[in-house]
C-alpha cells in the first residue's frame, strides 16, 4: 500500500513480516510478540527494524528498546479506536522517539490531521488516493487550541504574544 | 460574555467548510454512511425517526439576545420553526436537510455558534450553573473556566475517538445547579485554606444504562493546572476505557473495574509525566483575557427598596404566584434573576417556537443586558433582570404565552424527545408529560406540593434525566408495547442521589395515576415544611410502595 | 402469515420511505413491496441499489399488517415513523392528513 510522507505518495520499502515466516535481510516490520520472543537474535541482526502495535499493545512495552527501532507502526483496526493517538504523543513526547511514525490500518484522511499533531509522520492509506486531497486535508483547520506532540503555537500562545508585543 | 476572537472565528469558520467538503463527499459517494456518520455526528447531525436532526451547542447555556434571534431565524428557514432545548443546555432542530446542514452552520458561524462535538465519542459541550455570574452564592464564575474547556476540547486531537462520549459540568457555587456529581468529570469550586480558588475533581458519575455518582479523585486542583489535569483523565481513560461494549464504555465503568484509588494513582502519575513534558499552565494573561469578558454589565446602582415591585406583588395575585416560582436570588443589590419556564400546562417540555424565542430575546434586550441562559431543566433564564422591571418582564411573558409559573414545581417536567422523534427510545415521553402536566395544572395545588422534580426518559440512555428525579419515570419496551418503570427519592444537587425503583412497571395508562399517588403518599406523610425529597428520605420506599400496588 | 416490507430513511432529507416494486422508493406506507413469510432477502437485495445509488441510508425489515384504514406497521415505532411525532400532529406524513404540508408521495 502507498504511503503519504513528507507532503508525498511514496513507496513502501519496508517488508512486514509475519510472525512465522523466515528473517530477510533488508528493513523488516515485525510484531510486538515477536520482537518479545526473539529479540536477542533480532538485537544483533543487520538492517533497519521496524515494530507493529496494535492498539492494545503500549508504548511502554517497548520504551526501554526504542533505540531498536527506525519504524514503528501504530495500529488503528478501525478509525474510531482512537488509542494510538495517546500511544503516538506518548512515544514522540515521553520516550523521545524520533524515528518514523507511521499511522497503518483504517487510515483515512479526516483524521489525518488528528494524526499528525499526536506526532505521525508517515501513512499508510489505501490504493488510488488522491494525494492532493490528502494534503488539503491538513490545511482545512489552521486553529489549534491545545498543545500537542507537533508543538505547534496554540491559540493560547499566540494570544499571549500578541499581548506582549502590543 | 464572550466573544470570538480571529482564532475562534478561523476555526469555526474552517470548520463549516471542512463539513460542508464531508457531506459534498457523501452526497457524491467517496464516503460511505459508515464513514460519514463518525464524520456527521461529531458535527451534531443525527438521523431521527422522520428526519435528520442538528444539536447545536450553547456553551455552557449562555446566549445573546442576537444569538437567540438567530436560532429562531435557523427554525424558520430551515426547519419547520422550532426547536427544542435540551437537558444539555443545547438547541435540537428536528428536520433540516442533509444539504443545508452547512449553510445552516454558516448562519450560526455568523453569531459565534457552532455544532462542534455535540454528539459523538468526544469531549461534549461543557455545561454549568445557569446562574453562572449572578448567582449570590458564588464562589467564583464558572463561565471563565468553561469558556477555557470549551476551546481545550473542540477538535482535540488526541480525544476526538473515545471509547465513549464524555461531559464535562461545572459549578461554581455549592449549590450545584449543574448536577456534577452524575457528569464523566464534574469540577466544583472551591478555595483552599490559602483562600486561592481552585476545583474540587469529581470522575465517574454518569447516568445511562449504569448510573453512578462520581466520585472525587483530587480534593484540590489549582487553576493553572487545570487543562494537563484533564489531559491526563482524558488520557488514562482514551487508553484504558472498555472499547469491546458499548454499554460499559463509559469511564464510570473504567473508574468503578479499576478503583477509585488505582484510577487516582493512574491519573495522578500522568498528570506529573504530563506536567514534565507538555504542561499547559494556565496563563495568567489569558485567564484575565477571558475573564474580562464576564465583566458584570453595567448595573444601575439601585437600592434594595422596590416599590413597583412591592405594590404589584401586593396588588396581583397571578404575578405574586409567578414572582413565586421564577425569581432567583442575585448578587446584586436591586436585580433579579427570572427563570422562564418551557414547561407550558400540556406542552411539550424544552419546545419554544420561533415567536417565542423572538419574544425572549426582546425581553432580554430591554430588560437583561441581551443576555439569556439555557438551563439543563430545559427553560430558559434572564440572568439580570432589574427588580423594579420584574413586573414588565411578566407581562412580557404573559403576552408572549412564557409565564407559566410552575418552575421548580411538579408540572416543570423534564422529558427527552423520546419515541415521539428518537430512534434509540424504547417509548413515548412526551405524552406523559403532558399528561402529569394536565393532571396537576391547578396552581394552587402546585404549590401547596411544593418543589417536585419528575423526569423522564424514553430509554435507558437517560437523557431525561430519570435517575435523578425526585420522581423518575423510565419508559420501556414489554413486548411492543410501552411501560414505565419509576423511581423515587432521585437528586441531582449537592445531595445527589440516584433514585429507587419502586417495583413493575406501569402501562402507558397508569403512569400519571401512579405519579398522582405518590404525590398522595408525599402529602399524607409529609411534615411541616417537608419538600418531597425530604420526606422521602425520611420515610423510604415503602409506604409509596404500598400504595402503588395495593390494589394489584 | 407474517408480512413484512423493507424501510429505510432518504439522504437528502431524512424522510422515511419505503422500498417499492422496481426498485423504487415511496413515502407511502400502502405502496411499499411486501414480502410474506419473511421471504425478506430478495426485497434487501434490491435494497441494496439504493444504497449503491446514494438514494436511501440503512435500510432494514420491519412487520407490517393490515389495519382498518389499510396497512399498519406492527411495532409503535414503525407506526410512529409512518405518521409522525404522535404529539404534533401538523408535522411529518400524518401532516397531509390533517391539511398541512407534505403529501405521502414523497418521490425521489
Amino acid at each position: 500500500m502507498p504511503l503519504v510522507k513528507d507532503d508525498a505518495l511514496v513507496a513502501d520499502t519496508w517488508t512486514r513480516l509475519d510472525d512465522d515466516a523466515a528473517m530477510i535481510d533488508g528493513p523488516v516490520v515485525i510484531s510486538l510478540e515477536r520482537w518479545l520472543n526473539e529479540r536477542d537474535v533480532l538485537s544483533s541482526r543487520n538492517g533497519p527494524l521496524g515494530i507493529v502495535l496494535t492498539s492494545h499493545e503500549t508504548p511502554e512495552q517497548i520504551s526501554d528498546d526504542l533505540g531498536r527501532f527506525s519504524l514503528i507502526c501504530l495500529e488503528f483496526p478501525r478509525f474510531t479506536d482512537g488509542r494510538a493517538y495517546s500511544h503516538a504523543r506518548k512515544l514522540r513526547e515521553r520516550f523521545g522517539y524520533t524515528g518514523e511514525l507511521r499511522a497503518v490500518g483504517n487510515v483515512l484522511r479526516d483524521q489525518f490531521l488528528f494524526m499528525q499533531r499526536c506526532g505521525f509522520d508517515a501513512f499508510e492509506v489505501a490504493d488510488g488516493t488522491a494525494l492532493e486531497d490528502w494534503l488539503r486535508a491538513t490545511t482545512e483547520i489552521s486553529v489549534a487550541y491545545q498543545s500537542a506532540a507537533d508543538r505547534r503555537a496554540t491559540a493560547m500562545a499566540q494570544r499571549q504574544d500578541s499581548c506582549t508585543a502590543s | 460574555m464572550y466573544r470570538y476572537d480571529e482564532f475562534d472565528h478561523t476555526l469555526v469558520a474552517e470548520r463549516v467548510t471542512q463539513f460542508r467538503d464531508q457531506v459534498r463527499r457523501r452526497v457524491a459517494g467517496e464516503l460511505t454512511e459508515d464513514e460519514f456518520k463518525p464524520l456527521r455526528l461529531m458535527n451534531g447531525l443525527y438521523l431521527q425517526l422522520h428526519a435528520y436532526m442538528l444539536r447545536v451547542a450553547v456553551p455552557y447555556g449562555v446566549l445573546s439576545a442576537h444569538q437567540m434571534r438567530r436560532l429562531a431565524h435557523v427554525a424558520r428557514v430551515y426547519d419547520k420553526g422550532y426547536g427544542h432545548f435540551t437537558t444539555r443546555q443545547n438547541i435540537q432542530y428536528n428536520w433540516p436537510k442533509l444539504e443545508e446542514v452547512p449553510d445552516l452552520l454558516e448562519e450560526l458561524a455568523e453569531v459565534e455558534m457552532h455544532a462542534i462535538q455535540t454528539s459523538g465519542n468526544c469531549i461534549r459541550n461543557v455545561t454549568a450553573d445557569q446562574f453562572a455570574g449572578v448567582a449570590a452564592d458564588e464562589i467564583d464564575d464558572p463561565r471563565v473556566y468553561a469558556e477555557i474547556i470549551r476551546q481545550w476540547s473542540t477538535l482535540h486531537p488526541e480525544f476526538s475517538f473515545l471509547p465513549r462520549k464524555f461531559k464535562i459540568a461545572i459549578t461554581g457555587a455549592p449549590n450545584d445547579r449543574a448536577a456534577v456529581k452524575v457528569h464523566d468529570i464534574g469540577l466544583r469550586m472551591i478555595r483552599n485554606e490559602a483562600d486561592e480558588p481552585g476545583f474540587e475533581v469529581i470522575v465517574g458519575g454518569g447516568q445511562g444504562r449504569t448510573p453512578m455518582i462520581g466520585h472525587v479523585v483530587r480534593g484540590f486542583l489549582p487553576v493553572p493546572d487545570l487543562l494537563t489535569y484533564l489531559d491526563s483523565v482524558l488520557r488514562v481513560y482514551n487508553q484504558l476505557g472498555r472499547r469491546d461494549n458499548l454499554y460499559k464504555a463509559r469511564i464510570k465503568i473504567l473508574v468503578h473495574e479499576t478503583g477509585v484509588d488505582e484510577f487516582t494513582r493512574l491519573v495522578e502519575e500522568e498528570f506529573a509525566a504530563m506536567t514534565r513534558e507538555t504542561p499547559q499552565v494556565l496563563p495568567g494573561g489569558e485567564l484575565a483575557r477571558i475573564r474580562a469578558y464576564f465583566q458584570p454589565p453595567a448595573y444601575r446602582d439601585l437600592g434594595k427598596a422596590a416599590p413597583t415591585l412591592d405594590l404589584a406583588l401586593a396588588t396581583d395575585s397571578a404575578f405574586a404566584q409567578w414572582h413565586a416560582a421564577s425569581v432567583s436570588a442575585h448578587k446584586q443589590t436591586g436585580y433579579a434573576i427570572v427563570t422562564i419556564s418551557l414547561k407550558p400546562i400540556g406542552g411539550i417540555p424544552g419546545d419554544a417556537s420561533a415567536a417565542e424565542m423572538e419574544a425572549v430575546a426582546d425581553l432580554a434586550e430591554t430588560f437583561s443586558f441581551s443576555e439569556i441562559r439555557v438551563t439543563h431543566e430545559q427553560n430558559l433564564v434572564l440572568p439580570d433582570v432589574a427588580k423594579e422591571d420584574l413586573y414588565a418582564v411578566w407581562q412580557g411573558l404573559k403576552e408572549a404565552g412564557l409565564a407559566t409559573p410552575n418552575v421548580g414545581l411538579v408540572t416543570d417536567i423534564i422529558a427527552c424527545p423520546g419515541l415521539d422523534y428518537c430512534n434509540l427510545a424504547n417509548a413515548r415521553s412526551i405524552p406523559i408529560a403532558q399528561e402529569i402536566s394536565e393532571r396537576f395544572a391547578d396552581l394552587d395545588r402546585q404549590h401547596d406540593i411544593g418543589e417536585l422534580k419528575v423526569k423522564i426518559s424514553g430509554c435507558i440512555n437517560a437523557c431525561g434525566h430519570h435517575h435523578v428525579g425526585h420522581i423518575g419515570i423510565l419508559g420501556v419496551d414489554k413486548k411492543g408495547v410501552e411501560h414505565y418503570q419509576i423511581t423515587l427519592g432521585g437528586d441531582a444537587t449537592e445531595t445527589a442521589a440516584l433514585g429507587d425503583i419502586v417495583g413493575p412497571a406501569f402501562s402507558g395508562d397508569k403512569v400519571t395515576d401512579a405519579v398522582d399517588t405518590v404525590v398522595a403518599v408525599y402529602l399524607d406523610q409529609r411534615q411541616d415544611g417537608e419538600r418531597f425529597l425530604e420526606t422521602y428520605r425520611r420515610v423510604g420506599l415503602a409506604p409509596f410502595k404500598e400504595k402503588l400496588y395495593a390494589a394489584r | 402469515m407474517t408480512a413484512s416490507v423493507v424501510t429505510a430513511n432518504r439522504l437528502g432529507d431524512g424522510a422515511v420511505v419505503y422500498l417499492a416494486p422496481e426498485g423504487r422508493w415511496t413515502g407511502c406506507l400502502d405502496a411499499a413491496l411486501v414480502a410474506q413469510d419473511d421471504a425478506t432477502e430478495p426485497l434487501m437485495a434490491m435494497a441494496e441499489r439504493g444504497l449503491v445509488d446514494r438514494l436511501v441510508v440503512t435500510p432494514y425489515v420491519i412487520a407490517v399488517e393490515d389495519g382498518p384504514d389499510g396497512r399498519l406497521a406492527s411495532h409503535i415505532k414503525e407506526r410512529i415513523r409512518a405518521t409522525g411525532p404522535t404529539v404534533r400532529l401538523d408535522l411529518g406524513k400524518q401532516a397531509a392528513q390533517t391539511g398541512v404540508t407534505e403529501s405521502c408521495h414523497v418521490p425521489l
